[in-house]
């Protein structure tokens, strides 16, 4: 069987965002891009399968233009055995709906059995892609799952359901599963991994590859509209506590809490 | 093109949690401008309780086979066939953790965009505009959704608590029928905790890598935070330590949170921490170092060590409520 992971690059956790001067994009030039950290748990997984002989091959697919490329490198040196750029001028400007019509199309034509993704990407948030492939496939899925078994066709995985809660399930393949924090730790590229990533091909699929038709994605087909991108308001400057000894400014904190704050 | 708002309102036994009243309160005052009227939906209840005393006009329900406890799939056919039937110009619903499992497969079963997670909402130029926080809360995007209904999910604590303005709902079942689930649950893993989970937790008391180990963390922030009925958090550093687990960990890579009170315990306020938390509404620091970036978003600051500082916080809590 043939695992599919989908992989996004994202701003490093650490970035500082600025905003264009006309509000409707970050400033890119100074980015630290990275895998997304999600996706890092969906890549390990996928590779710690096959390594225990449940799968035969780890393939990356990568909604992106060129500049992607070295983050798919990074998922290859680290064990995937091929990597799909899906790219295309009528994906620009695609919703997440849009990207995943394009990721379904890919697993389609890729003839993979199961989808590992991470359960949002870390710049929009939306955590909407995952599900949105296993309706469009009419695959099953699980989305936001710490742990994973699969026994022949029998995928068992833990699915955060709140306070720390976990439901348990189990569902055959295909499945579309989308990973949390806590699924496994991800491994680095090894130095012989990294040379082996130069051989590997990164093939490119675009609309007409995929038989998408490029008038149902991209911006002119997005349901969601984006109209402007601001930094959060500033939050007022706060109130340092001082004078007196810890119990005098515990006591005061507590008056402050209770009657200017009013949250207690 | 549909009209009104339909709220999908999440319960437990029948008893509808808190965002419900929050949405239907919302919704209220949307519909002021928007039009239309606001109705409710059930799935898995028939218990419309309160719903229309806070302002529901109808209350949709689907009950039966395969929606006694939820499943992706069976959630997804039953919203779908309300939508059918209510005809609904926008649908909110919390973005609670089995919303975020469903709501984006019945958006690409019905072909409707979605806005995930926003914190606020209001009327512009006659449509709906969402904010929704992105890169963790480091900026916001304004949303507007282009399809019948438009489709939001909305984070707890947003708006205010639901306010009651009488009435009542006409209660109509919804016949769907759930088709075959392919998932199976076979067990539901309790924590020993009856917290309330931390993006929907009105106080929480989160600790850092300062508290040195998970047994610090057991028995320095875990009562501080049950003197106030909090919920306990931790910052990444302090999960990547193992002093905490990972459903503990507030910011990216973690659990974004929108509390009335958050309380920061030798958390330094990395970059990330603070996108997970800086929509709350008051935030208390405390941290030895005066130089800690925590504190230059906190509502109140005290430089103490924490170890002094919250046994004396928790008496103070318990003596004064």
């Amino acid at each position: 069987m043939k695992i599919g992971v989908c992989l996004k690059q994202v701003p490093a956790t650490d970035t500082r965002i600025k905003i264009n001067t006309d509000n409707t994009n970050i400033v890119t030039d100074e980015v630290k891009w990275e895998v997304n950290p999600y996706d890092e748990f969906a890549l390990e997984a996928a590779l710690q399968l096959k390594e225990a002989g449940k799968a035969s091959e780890v393939v990356i697919f990568t909604v992106g233009s060129a500049d992607s490329e070295q983050r798919i490198k990074d998922g290859l040196a680290r064990g995937a055995d091929s990597a799909v750029r899906l790219d295309d001028a009528s994906f620009a400007g695609s919703d997440a709906l849009g990207i995943a019509k394009v990721l379904a199309a890919a697993a389609k034509k890729a003839e993979v059995g199961l989808l590992l993704c991470g359960k949002q990407a870390i710049d929009g948030d939306s955590s909407q892609v995952p599900a949105m492939l296993a309706e469009l496939l009419d695959w099953a899925q699980v989305t936001d799952i710490s742990n994973l078994e699969l026994e022949g066709d029998n995928v068992t995985a833990h699915r955060a359901s709140g306070a720390g809660n976990k439901t348990v399930i189990q569902v055959k393949l295909p499945v579309v599963l989308s990973c949390d924090k806590g699924l496994n730790t991800p491994r680095f590229a090894s130095l012989r991994g990294i040379m082996m990533a130069k051989r590997k091909k990164i093939d490119v699929w675009g609309a007409e590859d995929l038989g998408v038709d490029g008038s149902t994605v991209g911006a002119g087909a997005a349901l969601l509209v984006e109209k402007s991108l601001n930094l959060p308001p500033e939050r007022p400057a706060g109130r340092m506590i001082e004078g007196g000894d810890v119990n005098a400014k515990v006591n005061e904190l507590v008056r402050l809490l209770r009657e200017e704050a009013k949250v207690l | 093109m549909g009209s009104g708002i339909l709220v999908f309102i999440e319960h437990e036994g029948g008893q509808p949690k808190k965002t419900a009243y929050e949405l239907l309160t919302k919704a209220n005052g949307l519909v002021g401008e928007l039009g239309g009227a606001v109705s409710a939906v059930l799935v898995g209840s028939d218990q419309a309780a309160d719903l229309g005393d806070y302002g529901a006009s109808t209350v949709y329900t689907v009950t039966g086979s395969g929606f006694e406890a939820y499943t992706t799939e069976a959630w997804t056919t039953a919203l779908a066939a309300v939508i059918d039937q209510a005809d609904p110009a926008v649908v909110l619903a919390p973005a609670s953790s089995s919303c975020k499992d469903f709501f984006p497969r019945l958006a690409a079963r019905k072909n409707l965009g979605m806005a995930s997670e926003v914190t606020d909402l209001s009327v512009q130029g006659g449509a709906l505009v969402g904010a929704r926080p992105v890169y963790a809360g480091k900026a916001i995007a304004h949303v507007a959704v282009n399809s019948s209904p438009a489709l939001f999910t909305v984070r707890p604590n947003s708006f205010g608590a639901g306010t009651a303005v009488g009435g009542s709902a006409n209660v109509v079942a919804v016949a769907a029928d759930s088709g075959t689930v392919r998932t199976c649950v076979v067990e539901e893993i309790q924590t020993a905790s009856d917290v309330v989970d931390l993006t929907e937790a009105e106080r929480i008391v989160s600790g850092g890598r300062s508290l040195k180990s998970e047994e610090n963390f057991q028995s320095v922030i875990v009562p501080l935070a049950a003197s106030i009925g909090a919920t306990p958090g931790a910052s990444r550093a302090a999960v990547d330590a193992g002093y905490a687990p990972h459903s503990w960990q507030v910011g990216q890579t973690g659990k974004v949170v929108n509390p009335s009170l958050y309380i920061a315990c030798g958390i330094s306020g990395a970059i990330q921490h603070l996108a997970g938390m800086r929509t709350s509404k008051v935030i208390v620091a405390v941290n030895k170092d005066a130089e800690a970036p925590i504190f230059q978003h906190a509502t109140y600051g005290i430089v103490e060590d924490l170890f002094d500082v919250c046994p004396a916080l928790q008496k103070a809590f318990q003596d004064s409520l």
